[in-house]
């Protein structure tokens, strides 16, 4: 409608609140940002800059069975709008995490997706096993893509049935209530293959994607910058591939619920990812940049989608894959459209 | 406190030697901040493609005043994001968080401290220096670098101890030679029974040889590369043996960068002990 066709005699409606809610499976979510695993570490240091209980859930960082020290140090390098990391997956094991992480989630009325990781299938399954009945629990993110292992035989997520036994184990292993999400890399030749493997094996959804394997030479000692020499990518360097992840496997499975991430520093970032066919975002380097960047590209995913008509998350979810001549009916209004009321009144 | 994510403006840049000293104002920072305590500043500007904090001890806070409160640091050139915050000016805005990490702990009775700081660290002792005199107790201090351009707060610390002892590598400013060297006779001098350190780690380290020779409690501050300065991106790790005798790799900027030097496994820092809780087993991590 144009501003001309608008009766002038009625008061122009206030755009109505955008439905942010969403779906990952049988999860229900009042919003689609999350923070990535690895980035917000179990939610309490964030606490000073926002209320865990605003976003849609909380990915915790990628817990094990034992303890974990991580990696050497250096374990981070800066570079072009990103960063290389080789931290090893540093972590409190499952014990203490269920004993003093998740409970504090939960007594925030934050919802928890918990990314677990494990060197063997068995470890997968005991740490499904392990949270199955905890309290806070929203959804079980299953890390097969960490590039920060000794042995890249062991990321899971390369290849397309050992993916597919941790996640069946998983899937097993976890409450049918709690959606079990599948962590897929982005360094395969075919992701779609591997998401497919993944849902048949009883993934309810996809995150996608990890870090980019890298590396990182210092040229003043010579050598790999990190301790652990290669690391993983991540920030807004790596966004093009992950919206392409996004956008191939929506493609290929327009069901399956996806969880996008990779890069995301604004609203309009985030935006890419739902056209692309994501139902959820989830936030990671950017909160080291900017402790309130979950909330604050909340609030401007929530602002992008009401500029261009969309009165539901779900209505975006995966439109920029409509037919090339299919109507634009979701531009971004024009600025005069925009106006205050008594500013359009006086147009005619 | 919490920490508090503020919109900085300079209020004013001026060279220090080799280093440039920025007075920022940061409402909500200097009220809490104690000394030993940091903020973490984005560098670059709005279109940066550096994503990553820097984080800067701070140097001065002023918690009144017609700004509502600022924070000086000291800025020393590394690379392209201190290069950035060394040509800031008068009017510039730039994303601050702070106060961030632990502070030095102070002594519960008037005690004479000896603080000895190596280089620009020696920015984190000066409000120190402050509380220590608040307390009572008898400052000495001892700072060391490479060259005289690159001694930080001599004036300065004439102004707030009864004694500064000054070393550097080449002679060009004090007596030649390391902060290590002289500090044994200021120890002796002045019986003092604490002691604070900032500096480069090897320096730590062998300040707190020479403390814990002694008997002496010794804190220092450490600066070990951050990514974001609030504790979730576990780059900033060294292992720091716990009160309960267990190695952990801990971050220096939520556990520290204040810590117990005879607590810090200073041969062990850049790796990981086998003892450390949850090393690898035979070497895989």
């Amino acid at each position: 409608m144009s501003i001309v066709d608008r009766p002038v005699d009625k008061p122009v409606p206030r755009a109505a609140p955008v439905d942010l809610s969403t779906a990952l499976g049988p999860l229900q979510l009042p919003n689609p940002v999350l923070t990535a695993s690895g980035c917000a570490a179990a939610g309490r240091e964030l606490a000073p800059f926002f209320d865990p209980a605003e976003l849609g859930a909380v990915t915790t960082k990628s817990v094990q069975l034992l303890p974990r020290s991580g990696r050497a140090t250096p374990r981070m390098a800066e570079t072009a709008s990103g960063m290389l990391n080789s931290i090893g997956l540093q972590g409190p094991g499952i014990e203490a995490f269920c004993e003093h992480d998740l409970p504090w989630l939960a007594e925030r009325g934050a919802r928890a997706v918990v990314s677990i990781a494990g060197s063997t299938v068995d470890e997968y399954a005991e740490l499904a096993g392990r949270l199955r009945g905890a309290a806070g629990v929203a959804a079980v993110e299953v890390n097969i893509s960490c590039p920060n292992v000794e042995d890249r035989g062991q990321v899971f997520a390369c290849d397309p049935d050992a993916a597919a036994r941790v996640v069946a184990a998983v899937r097993r292993e976890s409450s049918p209530l709690v959606p079990v999400l599948a962590k897929l890399s982005p360094d395969v030749t075919d992701i779609v293959a591997i998401a497919r493997s993944c849902v048949a094996a009883g993934a309810d959804g996809l995150s996608l994607v990890n870090t980019l394997l890298g590396l990182v030479i210092d040229p003043d000692t010579q050598r790999p910058a990190l301790a652990g020499r290669t690391g993983g990518l991540s920030g807004p360097a790596i966004r093009p591939v992950a919206v392409r992840c996004v956008w191939q496997v929506h493609a290929a499975l327009p069901a399956v619920p996806i969880v996008g991430m990779g890069g995301i520093m604004t609203g309009l970032d985030a935006l890419q990812f739902v056209l692309a066919g994501a139902s959820a975002v989830a936030v990671g380097t950017a909160i080291f940049h900017d402790p309130k960047a979950p909330v604050r590209i909340l609030a401007e995913l929530r602002d992008a989608l009401t500029a261009r008509g969309f009165r539901r998350l779900a209505d975006a979810v995966g439109y920029a894959h409509r037919a090339p001549d299919a109507p634009d009916e979701h531009r971004p209004r024009p600025a005069a459209d925009r106006r205050p009321v008594h500013r359009l009144l006086s147009v005619d | 406190m919490a920490p508090v994510q503020v919109r900085g403006e300079v209020l004013g840049r001026r060279r220090a030697g080799a280093y440039h000293l920025l007075e920022i104002a940061a409402p909500g920072v200097a009220d809490s901040a104690r000394p030993g305590q940091f903020v973490a500043v984005t560098v670059g500007g709005p279109a940066s493609n550096m994503l990553l904090r820097r984080a800067l001890a701070i140097y001065r806070s002023t918690p009144v005043g017609a700004y509502s409160g600022t924070v000086t640091v000291v800025v020393a050139v590394h690379g392209r994001g201190t290069e950035w915050l060394a040509g800031l000016r008068q009017g510039d805005q730039l994303d601050v968080v702070g106060p961030l990490g632990t502070p030095f702990r102070l002594p519960p009775t008037p005690a004479g401290c000896v603080l000895v700081g190596g280089g620009y660290g020696s920015a984190a002792l000066f409000g120190l220096a402050d509380a220590l005199a608040a307390r009572d107790c008898r400052i000495d201090f001892v700072l060391g670098a490479g060259t005289a351009d690159r001694l930080f707060g001599e004036l300065e610390a004439k102004r707030a101890a009864a004694s500064v002892t000054v070393t550097t590598d080449d002679g060009s400013a004090g007596a030649a030679g390391l902060v290590t060297d002289a500090l044994p006779e200021v120890l002796d001098r002045t019986g003092a029974l604490w002691v604070y350190a900032c500096g480069p780690m090897p320096m730590l380290r062998a300040v707190g040889t020479i403390a814990a020779s002694r008997g002496l409690p010794c804190q220092v501050a450490v600066e070990e590369s951050m990514a974001c300065g609030v504790g979730v991106c576990m780059s900033c790790v060294l292992p720091v043996v716990g009160d309960d005798g267990v190695t952990r790799m801990v971050r220096s900027c939520v556990d520290g960068p204040v810590f117990r030097a005879d607590q810090v496994r200073w041969a062990d820092v850049g790796t990981v002990p086998p003892d450390a809780l949850g090393a690898p087993v035979g070497g895989r991590a």
